[in-house]
């Protein structure tokens, strides 16, 4: 197999990759914000049963995350297990990547001073307006970089789906690796990684970089 | 009368930080809080803006209950609606200015009037810039506030707290933060409002300021008002023993 027949084929599994990608990226965000917020209730219940699902997930692997979420429901509840893997994929992958986003969020959160909120109060914002208009615009800025660096993370644990035979880009490349005895397929597969997450970087720096008009 | 605060009382823990404080505030008067540190002051501006809770006394604003004291000691605060009708007849400004860094200067002036007080855009911005005006601003609409002076953000902090039109506006200490070059630029300001018939409360340090913007200067510490008169007599002829010594180590 020439090197040209190998880059077409993972390219076909490549669409796949960006579909994990953007999915979870959809997902995760928004759901990472109302983990935090459920993290930092005032509820204890909430908060700290919020604090254990999100140390369970960022203290056990991705990868068994995975298995649990495609074959878990067949093994409890006698289920078939979906054969559009991309389901369970993308569950399993915005779970996970909520928890760390929103340790992040809530990190960000917790730098903005507390004048901030007290000048908001005195001027009458509700708790509501508040947060959107005042605190997250800030967040945002201030989370930024540790936000490109999951989303530089995402793009390359988006070849694990290969645990539940997902056909995306990576295990497509592992099967011709198998079947052809060929390293190549890793070092192609190593340029795909290594060319979107410059695309994500270059994406990434020109957002930080809109929003330097303020420190 | 503008504002009365009758008995308020408040500990943070063990200690007491007001211990039976009443001030009454009529309209287009100027009064000056000073006092040595941790004599309650600013705990005091904190309880009449609502970002403390007292834990008993009484809190009126043009006659409107916000807190009251019934006589078997319990104190209650009104509901949030009727809160956030008496939280338009007071504004604040702050030692450490706490304008919203990632708004421009005019959106940090009308983003409250706009989206608070739901006014009409034309107007806030014509408000808003008359206000800039008054305060030597109108070049700075569209900066930034990292892109002011401290005293310059400060002055756009004032018109802030001016654009909601409030009855009274509260000062904690607004040069304290400040270098001696930029304290005078505010305090021009606030002399300015005095002459307005603006009715402030200051909480400062400034005495020489102190005694010639205010009607009334009331001086405080451990918790309680020791002073309380016109600033020629607690000035120039105090009554109390604690109040000439604490003017003593601010002439030296």
């Amino acid at each position: 197999m020439t090197l040209w027949t190998m880059v077409i084929k993972m390219s076909e599994g490549f669409g796949k990759t960006c579909a994990i990608f953007f999915l979870t990226l959809i997902f995760a965000l928004p759901l990472g914000m109302v983990v935090a917020l459920l993290r930092k209730s005032k509820n204890k219940i909430i908060s700290n049963s919020v604090r254990f699902i999100i140390s369970v997930l960022r203290g056990t692997p991705l990868m068994l995350q995975l298995l649990a979420v495609t074959y878990g429901p067949y093994y409890l509840f006698d289920i078939s297990v979906s054969r559009n893997k991309l389901i369970p994929v993308v569950i399993a992958f915005s779970i996970n990547y909520a928890a760390y986003f929103a340790e992040i969020y809530r990190g960000g959160i917790e730098s903005i001073s507390v004048g901030q909120y007290e000048a908001a109060e005195v001027l009458g914002y509700t708790r509501a307006q508040t947060f959107m208009r005042i605190i997250l615009p800030q967040v945002i800025k201030r989370i930024l970089p540790s936000v490109t660096n999951e989303i530089v993370t995402l793009v390359k644990d988006t070849s694990m789906a290969f645990t539940v035979s997902y056909q995306e880009m990576f295990t497509i490349g592992k099967q011709i690796a198998n079947s052809q005895t060929s390293f190549l397929p890793f070092v192609v597969a190593g340029v795909f990684y290594f060319v979107f997450n410059a695309a994500v970087d270059f994406v990434m720096g020109k957002t930080e970089k809109m929003l330097d008009y303020y420190q | 009368m503008i504002l009365q605060m009758e008995h308020i009382k408040k500990s943070f823990g063990d200690l007491q930080v007001l211990r039976d404080v009443s001030l009454h505030v009529d309209a287009g008067e100027v009064v000056s809080v000073i006092g040595p540190s941790g004599s309650g002051k600013s705990t005091l501006l904190r309880c009449a803006t609502m970002l403390e809770r007292v834990d008993s006394g009484s809190i009126r604003y043009m006659g409107e209950t916000a807190v009251s004291t019934d006589e078997y000691g319990n104190t209650s605060y009104v509901d949030a609606a009727a809160l956030k009708g008496i939280k338009r007849y007071y504004g604040l400004v702050f030692q450490q200015f706490n304008l919203f860094p990632h708004h421009s200067v005019l959106k940090n002036i009308m983003d409250a009037p706009l989206h608070v007080q739901k006014r009409e855009k034309e107007e806030v911005k014509a408000a808003a810039m008359e206000l800039l005006r008054k305060m030597g601003l109108e070049s700075k609409a569209n900066a930034y506030p990292c892109q002011l002076s401290g005293g310059q953000q400060q002055r756009v902090a004032i018109a802030r707290a001016l654009a909601m039109k409030p009855e009274i506006l509260f000062f904690d200490e607004p040069t304290s933060a400040l270098d001696p070059e930029l304290t005078g630029e505010v305090l021009k300001v606030i002399k300015q409002l005095a002459e307005e018939n603006m009715t402030m409360v200051v909480v400062t340090h400034e005495m020489p300021f102190a005694r010639a913007v205010s009607d009334r200067v009331i001086f405080m510490d451990g918790g309680v008002i020791v002073e309380e008169g016109h600033p020629e007599a607690v000035f120039g002829n105090p009554t109390q023993e604690r109040t000439k010594q604490f003017l003593q180590n601010y002439q030296r």
